[in-house]
Parts: structure tokens; sequence; C-alpha cells
């Protein structure tokens, strides 16, 4: 029995040092060396500054921004801290009445607009700081931001269809417009190395 | 359902059934009791670490040994994993300069990764150091599925053995399965994922300001970019089913799973060890067909609940008609049920993720199961219920489904009158009592579990959601920590005294009592001799056994939790279906 404990301890130390050591320093090495912007966030670069992440989503509120979708996360929207969701029930009252509230300030913001508002755009995502957008939100708000910027529509489509992602290898996933990519370029602060 | 879902769900199972052969066979030659070519290349590092581990690696052990052995080395996992937690405060790779975890909450996480279920009551990202992220949660990723395949080899030997007293050696079964199988998987995953950006560093979390300063002046005008060495657990949580997220957020933070494409190997890193065991078991007992037709039965119940679940997902919620919203899938979104899911996933990957995560015993998640759909949410739940055993844990998933083998050639053979074989086995009193209980001790923990929290304040306390969907949370909660899955509905508040504690025996027993019933069985097996198959042989390779064995699965599964499915999902669903 004795025998067996110490065999236990002795066998435990030696495979934490090749799997809790020897293997996620070797993944660090190499990420670091093949992939070291994916491995250090994606992070967006202008002048030296960091903006922000490709993947991780930033609240916008002001009408010549696109909006993100609603974040549930805790102390405020996209709280890099504490990602997660509303997990609201399907049945429970307080979820129609957030997505009530969520269609009344897009409405708000845009009087003139009647259509339905695409789902993602009211509902809040699973990590509170989901990055991207449908292609049918971006489109749903062009008009307003156009309005807001003095754009033309065809210069704010131009710049949805840049920041656009389709399914990945044809087949994976969903079509997407990056949010924070999509307002870097109506800012005129994105660069073609991002 | 779309036609692009079905196109994802049929990829999806074309490349799991396409790697299960390569896979399974790989895992043959790392587990043979004859020397090959594997084996001799990583001999040189397995005997270093059997001589520095003091242990010989030809010593065969009983299943009595095998067992304390496993539990013994369990136990001191567990017990490191505690303590790394509570004094990483003084510990180095903690730039947050995080505190020590809380007793109750650090009892209830190094129960919860030692035991391969990975429940967690804490957020990741404002709990764990990387210190204890590196030496204590990945450690406990490998190593407790390393138990599972362990224990299912001791399995195998016992119908391959004839009279024979041993199982084979416990720290060779746990190193090989280390060395030659999680290990490399892993790297290669963790190495594809960095390059979709799940992010792999030890720097301190990034500040930085958001380019719309906020509307009201109390907001932060900064985000905080979480850090760390995501990629390396990341990898090992999908393959060993082990499911714990670095991040609150699991497999729906964009840093543990940015691309559809990253979804994708996650999704099939759930069910690849899994699947691939369904081989190597048939090539280990001397006759594939065996294997295939356990992982027959495991895709009879698996596919249906996968395409109901998206369907309902992508059916969208009805609670929301008439607020000027649109759920329709269209060529511009993926419209359904989007709350609580990731835009680049959509319906189809999010509830295949979901049907995934709990056939297996992973327990992950890239979309928050409690804002399913009635229906959507019943399968994660179900599948959990029937046990673990459609895919399950690694290892643990298919000794699981032997248990559920044993007990349906036990039904035929009532039917017939004749003793039951399995494997050239007899299948005596003994392997049945035994195999009962590793079926209803699960059934048992949740059932009871459930009914203590839901009759005490402490426990109706943590609930996100009113009426049936509350029951549902509690429910879900018993029956992922009863068959060690750690998915949640994660309304519930479970970071209490309450539950870390009384979840934290559930995984405990859940784990280790059916461990040492399986190897009972396993030493039972081997000590009997071959039975020659004759014409009274129920052939257990046939459409109609693996029609037997999901009747089993499924018969059990439904008249233990039926009751309680009623209460919870079926009743919201009426109730949702009739306003």
């Amino acid at each position: 029995m004795a025998t067996l404990f110490r065999q236990s301890i002795a066998m435990l130390v030696l495979l934490t040092a090749l799997t809790g050591i020897l293997y996620p320093l070797t993944v660090t090495g190499l990420a670091q060396v093949l992939f070291p912007r994916q491995a250090n966030g994606s992070l967006i670069v202008h002048d030296g500054k960091v903006l922000g992440s490709r993947l991780i989503g930033q609240p916008f509120r002001d009408p010549r921004y696109f909006w993100s979708r609603p974040s549930a996360t805790a102390g405020g929207a996209y709280n890099g801290l504490a990602s997660g969701g509303s997990n609201l029930g399907p049945t429970n009252p307080a979820l129609r009445a957030d997505v009530a509230r969520r269609v009344a300030a897009l409405r708000a913001a845009d009087p003139g607009n009647t259509a339905p508002v695409p789902v993602d755009l009211v509902t809040a995502s699973a990590s509170g700081l989901d990055p991207d957008i449908s292609p049918a939100a971006a489109a749903y708000q062009a008009a307003r931001v156009a309005h807001a910027r003095g754009l033309p529509s065809a210069r704010v489509q131009a710049l949805i269809d840049a920041s656009t992602r389709g399914r990945q290898l044809g087949a994976l996933g969903e079509p997407r417009v990056n949010v924070l990519e999509l307002n870097l370029r109506l800012d005129g602060r994105w660069l073609p190395s991002h | 359902m779309t036609p692009n879902d079905w196109l994802q769900l049929a990829l999806y199972l074309a490349l799991l059934l396409a790697l299960v052969k390569p896979l399974g066979a790989w895992m043959a030659l790392a587990f043979a009791e004859q020397p090959n070519a594997l084996t001799r290349l990583g001999g040189p590092l397995e005997r270093a670490l059997y001589r520095l581990g003091g242990v010989r690696a030809d010593e065969e052990m009983d299943w009595r040994r095998y067992a304390v052995a496993l539990l013994a080395f369990n136990l001191a996992g567990l017990v490191l994993l505690y303590l790394l937690q509570r004094v990483q405060g003084f510990l180095p790779l903690n730039p947050a300069h995080l505190p020590g975890v809380g007793a109750a909450t650090a009892f209830d996480t190094a129960v919860s990764f030692a035991t391969n279920t990975n429940w967690q009551s804490y957020a990741g990202e404002t709990t764990m150091s990387y210190l204890t992220d590196l030496l204590g949660l990945t450690v406990q990723n490998f190593l407790s599925a390393a138990t599972g395949i362990a224990v299912l080899l001791a399995v195998i030997r016992g119908f391959r053995r004839r009279s024979a007293a041993t199982l084979g050696n416990v720290w060779v079964d746990l190193t090989r399965a280390t060395l030659y199988v999680l290990l490399p998987l892993s790297l290669l995953l963790a190495l594809v994922l960095t390059s979709q950006g799940v992010i792999q560093n030890l720097h301190a979390n990034l500040h930085v300001p958001l380019l719309q300063a906020p509307v009201a002046t109390s907001a932060p005008a900064t985000q905080v970019l979480p850090m760390g060495p995501v990629a390396s657990q990341e990898a090992i949580k999908q393959l060993g089913t082990n499911g714990g997220g670095f991040f609150n957020a699991n497999s729906a933070h964009p840093f543990e799973n940015p691309t559809p494409l990253s979804n994708f190997l996650e999704m099939l890193a759930i069910l690849l060890i899994p699947a691939a065991l369904c081989w190597t078991f048939g090539e280990m007992v001397g006759d594939r067909r065996q294997g295939w037709a356990l992982l027959a039965a495991m895709l009879v119940i698996f596919v249906p609940l996968a395409a109901g679940c998206i369907a309902a997902e992508q059916a969208g919620n009805p609670a929301l008609h008439g607020l000027g919203v649109d759920q329709q899938a269209s060529a511009l979104q993926a419209g359904g049920n989007m709350e609580g899911k990731e835009t680049r996933f959509g319906i189809a990957n999010s509830a295949l993720w979901a049907t995934a995560t709990t056939a297996a015993s992973n327990g992950s998640v890239n979309a928050m199961h409690d804002s399913f759909t009635p229906l959507g949410g019943l399968v994660p739940l179900v599948l959990m219920q029937l046990g673990e055993v459609i895919f399950g844990g690694v290892g643990s998933g298919l000794y699981g489904m032997l248990a559920f083998a044993v007990v349906a050639v036990f039904i035929a053979g009532l039917m017939v009158g004749r003793t039951p074989e399995y494997l050239g086995k007899k299948i005596e009193a003994y392997e049945m009592k035994m195999a009962s209980l590793v079926v209803l001790i699960p059934c048992a923990l949740i059932v009871v579990g459930t009914a203590v929290a839901v009759l005490l304040p402490a426990g109706r306390a943590g609930l996100g959601n009113p009426g049936a969907h509350g029951f549902s949370e509690i429910l879900y909660a018993f029956s992922s920590t009863g068959n060690n899955n750690g998915s949640a509905f994660a309304g519930l508040s479970v970071n209490t005294p309450f539950y870390n504690f009384t979840l934290g025996v559930v995984m405990y027993l859940a784990r280790y009592l059916l461990i040492v019933g399986m190897l009972a069985i396993a030493g039972a097996l081997a000590a009997k001799k071959h039975v020659p198959e004759s014409a009274g042989t129920l052939p257990t390779h046939t459409p109609l056994f693996v029609v037997l064995l999901v009747s089993t699965v499924l018969v059990v599964g439904a008249l233990t939790f039926l009751p309680a499915l009623a209460l919870g999902p079926i009743a919201e669903f009426l109730s949702s279906v009739a306003h």
C-alpha cells in the first residue's frame, strides 16, 4: 500500500512535468515563433497604439457607428474580464422585455426604418464579446450610418463588404461582419496590414 | 433546418467516421502488449519515466491493486490541484495578482478536474493564475483522460485474458495513454488552434481604449483584454473530454474559439478519441465487428438528437413574436434562437456542439444552454441522463457502454432462457450485479441530488430563471455532475457552499464508484474461461444486438428521468406553445 502511494506521487510529479510544464511551454514557444500575431491576441495596432483586438467586440451606441450585438457581461457591456451570456431562459419574461427595449433603442436611433430587426442585433451573445454581427444586421444599420455621416450609401456598403467574412472554406460557420473593423474603416483608421 | 445546417452536420460526421480507423489503429499499437514500432520509439522515454517513478513496468496487478493504485494516483492529483489553488497568491506566473481560491470553490474545482467532469463554479479569467492553469488544470485534463483510458484497457484485458488473475499495470497504461495519444494530438491541435487566433502567451492582461468613449461617465473608457496560455489547455480540454474553459464563456469566448474552422476542429476533438476507441476495442478483443456495433449504437442515438436540436433552435423563440424581430434564416443571417449564441457559429454549430459535448462527457460549450429553446435544451439534458455512454468520456464512455452491453445480453439471455455470454465470457450473477450498479449509481445520484436541492432553501437560492425552467437548471446541474459531464444551465448560481459541496461529492462518487465497479467486473471476467461460440450464442455484432443495446440504454434512461423531464423542459415547452 505504501509503495502504491509513493509511486502515485512520483508518477504524478513526472507526468506533471511532462504535461504541465514541457507541453505548454513547447506550445508557447512554437506559437510565438509560428503565429506571433494570433498567439498574442490578434491586436489591431495603429501608429504604435493598440486599438483593440480583431476578435474581441466593443460596445457602440453612437448612430455614426455600427452597433455590436447586445452584451450581458457583468459590470457593463463588453467587459473583457467577465465573459458570459445572459442565461435567460427562452420563456423568461425578462428576455422578452430586454429584446423589446433593444428594438425600441434601434428604432429611436433610426426613426424612418420600419424593417424587422435581425435577431442577432437584439439578442445577447454567448461570450458577451462577440466581435461580429450578421450581414443582415449590418444591412439594417447601413442607411442610419450613411445618413449620420453624410456618406453615400454605396460607400458604406463597400466598407461593409470589405469587413465581411463568408463561410470558412465555403461551408463552415456563418457569414459575418466584424464590427470593430468596419467602424475603424469608417473612421479611416484601418490599415490593410490589419 | 436549412441546407447548410445539413451540410455542416454531414461534414462533421463524415470526417469523424473517416478518422475512426486510423486513430483507432494508432491507439491499438500504443496499447499493444507486444512491442511494436511505436512503443520501441517511445521506449527510452517510457523506461526513464518508470525508473524515475520507481515502478516496474512488468509488474502485473490484480483488479484490487489496479483500483487502489488508480484511486491513490487520482487522489494525489486532486490534493495537488487543491493546494495549488489555495496558495496561488504566493506563487509566480500570476500577473493579475489573483488571490488564493476559497476552500469550497477550490474543493469543488479539484474534484471536478480530477474526475474529468470540469464543472466550473468560478469564472476563469478572474480566479485562476497562469501557474494554476498550467500545473493544475492542464495536468488534470491530461491525467483524468488517461485514467479513463486505463480503466477501459483493464476492462478489455478482462475480456481478452483467460483464467487470469491480473489486469495489467496501471502505471504503464497511464503513461502510454498520455505519451502516445493525448500529448501528440494535443500538441498538433493546439498549434492549429493558435493559427486561427486562440491565444498562447504568458503576458499580463492588456488595457486598450474603447473606440467609442462610453456615454455614461461612470462606465470604463478602456477594455481589458485577458491573456494567457489558452491554446495548450484548449486542445486537451476538447480531446480529453474535459470541457473546463480557460474563460468563463468557455468555447464561446473568441480567444478560445475564434473562427468556424477552430470551432469545427474543437467539436471534432470532442468525439474523436471516444469514437476511435470503439475501433481500438474491436481490434484488441480480436473482432473488429464488435467495435463497429458499439459505434453504430452510439450513432443511432446521436444523429437524430443532433438533427432535432438544430431544428429546435433554428425554429426560433416564439416568445419574441410580435416584437418586430426577424428570426427567419436567410442568405444574410442564421436566424433562429440567437440568444446566448455567437454570430460566427450561428445555429447549426451551436446546436451540434451542444449535442456532441453532452453525448461525450465533455461539457464545454460554445453557446449558453440555459437560453436554448425548451426542446433544444432537452437534448443535452437527455444525453447526459443516458449515462454518458453515447460516445461518453475518453475511456469512460466505452466502459459505461460495455456495462450496458452486459445488461443487454443478460436481458436477451432471460428472454430465451440461456446463460448470457459476451465476447466469449459467461455473464453471471456477480458481473450482472456490478453492471447494474454501474448503470444505476449515476441515476440515483441525479434523482436524489435534485430532490434534495429542490427541497432546501440553499438549493433554490441560486435560481436564474422562474418556473419550470428554474427546475430544469437544478436537474441539469445534477445530471451534469452525476455523469461527470460538466456543462451547465449557467443561470444557476453554483458558487455557494451548498452547491460546491454537494456537487463535489456527487462528482467524486459518480466517477470512482463506477471505476471500482468496472474494475471488479474486469477482474471477474479475466478469471473466467473462454466459452466457445455455439448455436445458442447471441451474436453481438449484428443489427439485432445494436437495437437491443440502444433499447436498453433508452429504457433505463426513460424509466428513470421521464417524470423529472416532464416537470422541467417538457412543461416549459407545453406552456410556451400554449401562449
